[in-house]
């Protein structure tokens, strides 16, 4: 039963990497991002629910907190770069190139 | 029995796998960032309800609240900021950079598989003798984040504030350029109207119509076009400006109402007139009846030049009869109608209209001069 788990959690992963590396909107990019975090919680609890202890379940509630932050920094980033340049793509952030 | 034997966890399992996938997909499919957000939501909430199947009801809430409640919305929130309709084209701008994509996800969805048949072993043993150890999901949740990992704890507060500050920072709009003074604004301004001839007068307000006071109602230039410079490019860009045509229209509707009032005989409109405003009327004169009859009665012998002058003049006012125009609705016999009906009564002091409508009048009527209404 716990291998059910940790495939949807690593299929939900495949197809998060999947949006990261195709898509080039900087918001949906961060989007896939989240979702391969989520991944990540269900294989901490479905180990959690695997071994009978609760420490799965804590460290998917840090994971939370961290995303949260995570997810408030990388927004203000992505407004402050549509609001200088007008776009959201990633492929056109090309300063730093040399 | 014919069914294989299913638990409800396994139910719950497998319509919220499904969904999440559907919606996984969803998020990767979609070409515009609102649908995408929303897929999100789906998967997340989806990944919520087996957390609460697998007994982890603490992570079940945390997980409405923080990843669909607050962070979803963040997105949505940045979404709209960014604009909405800004969809991404789907197509490829590098060459086999598809290719590139699906042998990595093949690669790491093989190697993740691969992982998950060789490493997993033996039954699961379920987290629910642990949540009773503890007296429940939540204290055993609580013993350990306040009590071993009390110091990750910590940490994550910190992080949680340098986080808030960070975003403060980050979304306080910073100057790109020197803010323009009025002085900078004023040799701007000459040095255009040097260059082009335009642009040292104001610009035009916009316009005040009988239909339409809004921003969004063109001034007209006398030979009845639109004046450009008078409408904002953001209204003009929606297209949700009033067009001229029916600016002239209101125009010609108040000519032509003009020319039917002025056929109206007035007699017929007195005939005609409001009952509504007769029902006032009589209410008036029942107020009167109680007052002194006989303070300014000389004022009801006006001559009948003034009579006929204001009588002119309502006969002028009842012209919504006429059909077509803004006339206003026919009166009903309600509290703000009244209150209005009263106004105008008012309005047309000593009433001689009455007078002229009303052959009750010139028995006991005294109209409303200044020391009546100070009685009253």
């Amino acid at each position: 039963m716990t291998s059910i788990y940790l495939l949807l959690a690593a299929i939900l992963f495949t197809i998060g990497l999947v949006g990261f590396l195709l898509r080039r909107n900087a918001l949906v990019v961060f989007m896939c991002v989240e979702l391969m975090l989520n991944a990540a919680n269900l294989v901490f609890v479905a180990f959690s629910t695997h071994y009978g202890i609760l420490t799965g379940q804590m460290a998917a509630f840090f994971v939370m907190v961290v995303a949260a932050a995570e997810v408030v920094i990388g927004l203000s980033i992505i407004v402050m770069i549509y609001r200088t340049r007008r776009s959201t793509s990633v492929d056109n952030l090309t300063v730093l190139k040399g | 029995m014919l069914l294989p034997l299913l638990t409800g966890v396994e139910v719950t399992f497998w319509i919220c796998a499904v969904l999440a996938i559907a919606g996984a997909v969803g998020l990767v499919a979609f070409a515009k960032p609102v649908y995408s957000a929303l897929c999100l939501a789906l998967v997340m909430i989806c990944l919520a309800v087996i957390y609460a199947s697998m007994g982890a009801p603490f992570l079940f809430v945390v997980q409405i609240i923080v990843y669909t409640g607050a962070v979803l919305m963040l997105f949505l929130f940045v979404v709209m900021l960014v604009g909405v309709d800004a969809a991404d084209s789907l197509t490829e701008t590098m060459r086999g950079h598809r290719l590139a994509v699906a042998l990595a996800a093949i690669g790491v969805l093989a190697l993740l598989t691969l992982v998950i048949v060789q490493g997993v072993h033996g039954h699961p043993v379920g987290v629910d003798a642990a949540n009773e150890a503890a007296g429940g999901n939540v204290e055993g949740l609580a013993e350990l984040i306040f009590g071993r990992y009390v110091i990750a704890f910590e940490a994550t507060a910190a992080l949680l504030i340098t986080a808030a500050v960070a975003a403060m920072v980050l979304a306080h709009p910073e100057l790109l350029r020197r803010k323009l003074s009025q002085f900078d604004l004023a040799a701007k301004r000459m040095t255009t109207y040097e260059a082009s001839g335009q642009g040292l007068a104001p610009r035009p307000a916009s316009g005040v119509f009988a239909r339409h006071n809004s921003l969004a109602t063109p001034a007209l230039l006398p030979d009845g076009q639109i004046a450009e410079a008078s409408l904002s490019p953001a209204l003009t860009g929606r297209a949700v400006t009033a067009s001229p045509e029916d600016l002239w229209s209101a125009h010609d509707d108040v000519l032509v109402a003009l020319e039917q009032a002025e056929d109206v005989d007035f007699e017929d409109a007195l005939i005609e007139s409001d009952p509504v405003i007769e029902q006032a009327e009589v209410d008036f004169l029942d107020d009167q009846a109680g007052v002194d009859s006989d303070s300014a009665s000389d004022q009801v012998s006006a001559d009948a030049e003034l009579v006929a002058v204001v009588a002119q003049v309502e006969a002028t006012q009842s012209v919504p009869v006429v059909p077509g125009s803004d006339a206003p609705v026919a009166p009903q016999p309600d509290e703000p109608v009244e209150v209005l009906v009263d106004e105008t009564v008012d309005a047309a002091t000593d009433r001689p209209s009455a007078a002229a409508t009303d052959p009750l009048v010139d028995d006991g009527y005294t109209p409303a001069s200044d020391d009546t209404e100070e009685e009253r």
